[in-house]
């Protein structure tokens, strides 16, 4: 079974805007924002997950600078959420347990990202490797999905 | 007692392995391998229950989940008891407690079984006819007396304390039915390197060749089951069964865990809920045997051939000594050949054909067994047990004397019918094979295919359905779960019903847990027969789920407990129940709701706390209230088209009271928004209106306005709200607070602006919902606690209060302020709950614009908000209670509103109330009634205003 553990607190940020203006921001966060549907960046300690086409979460410090030319939108979003860990054999199928979608790694590979369910919770489920991946869900529900996990780590004890 | 009809022969029993077991409190031996039945059946048990209307004697019917008789309760302890089980797909364990049911005082000696005698009074329908007048005496009688006869078995009596499990999976192919053909569609496509996941009701797979006596089906199940194990991209679920076939592939498994164990763990998972979304499905669901239906087919040590053979070759049981068979297809001949070489005697083999030719027929000629052909069955005779069976020949179309057999056993065979229930429930069609006398797939809508005999029927053994020729149809059984005979199907189609639709719902034959397995095909005979119709202008029902009984525990999983559902809490949470906070669900969030101090009640509380707020200053946790980050160059725009409001002119730095309408013109939520640039606002929502205001919103802009340059984020969580409330609040965040000049003349009522407190960064809003003169402070959530703790500090010398949202909900009502869903219900327009100043009517446009210009939204008869104060000052009025206009307490009466909201208000020493009545502004000072069950309680309308009518108080 794989190990729960809390991510390290990062700075969070939602950033939503057009072609042109991500283009910019590629410039000004000094990192490509991934163009692929599902699928996540990683430069150094930072990430960018797309999460719609005109919606990125930025995890890392260096993101807050301010784009001048073209219309978008950033949102301080670090207190929202909280990341959880998860690594270790049988991973993806603790989390189908309550995540309804294909985690086979031929499927949902590596470095794929989406917005989904656990349970009833919405999370923001992205895999680093085949055996970790990383939730994102907002603070309230932080409970209610490790409570899960823990639940999901007995069925594959 | 020993095994007397056991031998040494059956294949998948161990027997060095004993096990005991109890039936109706009696012990006896099994050996591992064996089900409940097959045990029962070595002890030349037959009787094991009473049927559902006639309490009629009833033994094995099948072996498999075919069984309609043979329904038990399990019993391990007062909590897990499991009613209506079939013997026959019940494991046998060690220390295994079973009883009969429908039963008293026990089943050999049954009370109810003098329905029988009055069987000729409780023809199908009966209840239709009988429980209709007098009207009264439903409720009285017919009601409890009804629920007292239905159902079997009794439920557990205390909470399930097993655990659940439930899982998602995915695969290229998913094999339901693991015999032959399911098999080898699995090998195949395991070959391929395809994700195969294969599952089987049974505890090993093999389907009927378990039940074969040769051995090279063993041998070939053994090998199969070797070269599948060895590939790592296959799931071989075995005891598991497919219930469900659901839209797009999505098929609904249930695994059974630790049923066949005889001391679970604590803790086990008992059953598991697999959602399988498979790429293609594969049904190799195989066929069910047909019983013959013939005068006395019910009787106990009645079996099926079929039946019989897996008793024999898989169990080493053998059902009887002395055994007739009733044969209408070839593999009765066969059931007969392998009894009779395992010793037992056949009394005769009556088959209902009149010139029946084949490989097994020539077999038994040569075996010597007593054949007739052109025969029909007169009756049965014994009561337990069957003892005798009466046949007669056919004798150009009439039933010639009879010959009454002796014999211990009734074998019977009618050919098979292809398991059609899960792809029927795919929304398959269905296709009448009268070659095969078979419904078998047609077209589907789902990426399936039916492979072995779930899709038809190899050779040209058709077999026969309906009714054997008969005389005495009261006692010939289509349907033995639902007590169905040829008499009430006849008695049916004579009263009219024809299409099998109302036959079935008339005599309830096909229905409940059965679902028609063996009955179906027979009854559709019995019809076509009676009406002279062909099979398919009869119909076919709909073949429901679960194809056999699931419990409820696997649809709940998870979801119990803690984990019942997400439990939300704020970051001041836990400083609310070191308080003694007093908590209330609010959609999933848990709020406090007051904070009571030593013994005090609710309303000591929440009087204190309100009476605070007025005098000095509160302390208010709004972390739940949702918040939407609005952010671009057509945030206005955007605004202006979605509130009632206009936004152009609200300065930065700026907040305004804000209504949202739906499309249909009804107030769904509201909120205060600031502006924080001319670029960015942040918007408020109701707590429980969050997220489908978000979802709202964002439906707009991607479908009906992408020319807006604007997007939206939601920080309800990014932020914890701290609301101070009071004339001293300004005092007592002054010192705190740095970057703002919050003075009254440079930060005035509806000011919003950014700063730092106690040295976090904080967006502070001066808003009210108590009238008084007060702020939010919104600080990011993990600082929450900390920005409350040094709040409520600094408060003290002031008298700080925190308080809950009971006392939040009285100091708004005094004030006349709303609560969505509260004042509204779905149906009130802004202007019903006097909003109409907020919308902004210059506005070319907004959402529910359109709905409210509309004259019936405009018309003053509508229900409109006021406020009620009783005659009776310290009367507090019931929420819900209706109004009328005249004391009359006597229907039918004029409803013309209802009570919205109502307290005891601390602060003006009396009860209080708002409510909507109809053209209720036009009547101030009028008197009306509350209704209530004691009496009609007069009250005077007012404004809906109770305190501070000037709204001098908010801008101290």
């Amino acid at each position: 079974m794989a190990d729960i553990s809390e991510a390290p607190h990062t700075e969070r940020y939602i950033f939503r805007g057009g072609e042109k203006a991500c283009a910019e921001a590629d410039m000004a966060f000094g990192m490509n924002l991934p163009r692929e549907a599902c699928h996540a960046k990683v430069t150094g300690e930072r990430a960018a997950l797309w999460l719609g086409p005109d919606e990125w979460l930025l995890l890392g410090n260096g993101f807050n600078v301010q784009l001048t030319a073209l219309p978008y939108s950033q949102v301080d979003v670090s207190h929202r959420q909280i990341g959880i860990q998860l690594k270790g054999n049988h991973a993806a199928d603790m989390l189908n347990i309550g995540c309804p979608l294909d985690l086979d790694d031929a499927i949902f590979t590596t470095g794929m990202c989406t917005r989904t369910v656990f349970g009833k919770a919405e999370i923001i489920l992205w895999r680093q490797d085949v055996q970790t991946f990383h939730i994102e869900v907002w603070r309230s529900f932080g409970d209610y999905v490790r409570g899960l996990l823990a639940i999901a780590q007995k069925e594959y004890m | 007692m020993g095994n007397a009809f056991r031998n040494k022969d059956g294949k998948y029993i161990d027997y060095t392995q004993i096990l005991r077991f109890t039936f109706d409190g009696k012990i006896y031996q099994g050996y591992k391998g064996d089900t409940l039945a097959s045990a029962l059946l070595a002890n030349g048990v037959h009787l094991l229950g009473r049927s559902f209307k006639y309490h009629r004697p009833r033994g094995i019917v099948a072996a498999g989940a075919d069984e309609p008789n043979a329904l038990v309760t399990v019993q391990r302890d007062h909590a897990r008891t499991t009613p209506n089980v079939k013997a026959t797909q019940v494991e046998l364990y060690e220390g295994l407690i079973a009883e009969s049911q429908n039963r008293w005082p026990n089943l050999r000696f049954d009370v109810g079984a003098l329905n029988t005698l009055i069987s000729n009074f409780i023809p199908a329908g009966f209840y239709y006819k009988t429980f209709m007048w007098p009207r009264q005496a439903w409720g009285k009688f017919y009601e409890p007396f009804i629920r007292g006869v239905a159902g079997l078995g009794v439920a557990p009596t205390e909470a399930d304390p097993d655990r659940y499990s439930q899982r998602f999976a995915h695969c290229d192919v998913l094999v339901v039915g693991a015999g032959r053909a399911g098999l080898a569609a699995a090998m195949e496509a395991a070959e391929k390197g395809l994700r195969v996941l294969i599952c089987d009701e049974q505890n090993m797979f093999g389907g009927s060749l378990l039940s074969n006596a040769d051995v090279q089906s063993t041998e070939s199940l053994l090998q199969t089951m070797e070269k599948l194990h060895q590939y790592s991209k296959v799931t071989c679920l075995k005891r598991t069964i497919a219930f469900g076939y659901f839209p797009h592939n999505m098929i609904g498994l249930c695994e059974r865990l630790t049923e066949h164990l005889p001391n679970p763990a604590k803790g086990d998972v008992r059953e598991r809920l697999w959602q399988v979304r498979a790429r293609h499905v594969i049904l190799a669901t195989g066929a069910l045997e047909r019983p013959l239906v013939f005068p006395g087919n019910d009787r106990p040590g009645v079996m099926l051939a079929g039946a019989a053979r897996t008793y024999l070759n898989r169990y080493g049981v053998l059902p009887g000594k002395n055994i007739a068979c009733v044969v209408g297809h070839d593999n009765g001949y066969l059931a007969a050949l392998e009894l009779q070489q395992a010793g037992a005697t056949i009394a005769v083999i009556a088959d209902v054909r009149t010139k029946p030719v084949g490989r097994y027929i020539e077999q038994a000629r040569q075996a010597g067994l007593p054949i007739r052909s052109g025969m029909t069955v007169t009756g049965t005779g014994g009561y337990r047990r069957v003892r005798n069976i009466s046949v007669a020949p056919i004798v150009n179309g009439n039933i010639d004397a009879s010959d009454t057999i002796r014999c211990d056993t009734v074998l019977m065979t009618g050919g098979y019918t292809p398991s059609v229930h899960l792809f029927s429930q795919s929304r398959g069609k269905l296709e009448w094979k009268s070659e095969q006398n078979a419904y078998i797939p047609s077209q589907s809508t789902e990426n399936l295919s039916s492979v072995g005999s779930a899709a038809g029927l190899a050779g040209n053994d058709r077999g026969v359905i309906g009714a054997l020729p008969m005389t005495n149809k009261s006692t010939a059984f289509v349907d033995w779960q639902n007590d169905v005979t040829v008499k009430d199907i006849d008695l049916a189609t004579r009263e009219g019903f024809h299409s099998i639709e109302h036959i079935k719902r008339y005599t309830t034959s096909g229905m409940a847990t059965d679902q028609g397995k063996t009955s179906n095909i027979n009854t559709l005979g019995i019809v076509s027969n009676i009406l002279q119709k062909p099979v398919p202008e009869i119909g076919l029902t709909t073949f429901r789920m679960p194809y056999t009984p699931v419990s409820f525990g696997i649809f709940a999983g998870f979801a119990r407990g803690d984990l019942f559902d997400p439990v939300r809490t704020t970051p001041m949470h836990s400083w609310a129940i070191e308080q003694n906070a007093v908590f209330e669900d609010v959609s999933l969030w848990k709020r406090a709701r007051y904070f009571p101090r030593n013994s005090e009640s609710m309303n000591e509380a929440v009087a204190r706390e309100c009476l605070a707020v007025r005098a000095s200053c509160g302390l208010f946790d709004a972390s739940t209230l949702g918040k939407i980050e609005v952010v671009g160059p057509d945030a206005a725009e955007f605004l202006n088209r979605m509130y009632i409001n206009a936004w152009s002119k609200l300065t930065v730095g700026k907040c305004r009271y804000g209504v949202l309408c739906r499309e249909d013109g009804f107030v769904m939520d509201d909120g205060v928004v600031g502006r924080l640039a001319t670029d960015r606002f942040h918007l408020t929502t109701t707590t429980g209106g969050a997220a489908r205001v978000l979802a709202m919103m964002e439906d707009y802009l991607q479908t009906e306005w992408q020319d807006l340059q604007v997007w939206l984020t939601s920080t309800t969580e990014q932020w914890a709200v701290i609301a101070v409330q009071g004339p001293r609040a300004r005092d007592i965040i002054a010192p705190l607070i740095s970057g703002i000049d919050i003075s009254a003349h440079a930060f005035p009522h509806m000011s919003i602006g950014e700063g730092t407190i106690h040295g976090i960064t904080m967006r502070l809003m001066r808003v009210s919902f108590t009238g008084e003169l007060g702020y939010e402070i919104n600080v990011p959530a993990d600082h929450g606690r900390a920005i409350w703790e040094a709040i409520y500090e600094a408060g003290q010398a002031h008298g700080i209060t925190p308080y809950g949202t009971e006392a939040m909900h009285v100091l708004r009502a005094e004030k006349g302020y709303v609560i969505i869903g509260q004042e509204t219900d779905g149906t009130a327009t802004p202007d019903d709950v006097g909003l109409s100043w907020a919308i902004g009517k210059a506005k070319p446009d907004y959402v529910g614009k359109r709905a409210l210009i509309r004259q019936a939204m405009q018309a003053p008869t509508r229900k409109q908000l006021v406020g009620l104060l009783t005659l009776d000052d310290q009367v507090v009025l019931e929420e819900g209670a209706q109004i009328c206009a005249t004391a009359a307490n006597t229907p039918p009466m004029q409803l013309i509103g209802h009570v919205t909201s109502s307290y005891y208000s601390a602060t003006l020493g009396r009860s209080i109330a708002l409510a909507m009545v109809a053209g209720g502004r036009t009547c101030y000072g009028k008197t009306l009634y509350v209704l209530m069950p004691s009496a009609a309680i007069p009250v005077t309308l007012t404004a809906p205003v109770f305190y501070d009518e000037k709204g001098e108080q908010v801008n101290g």
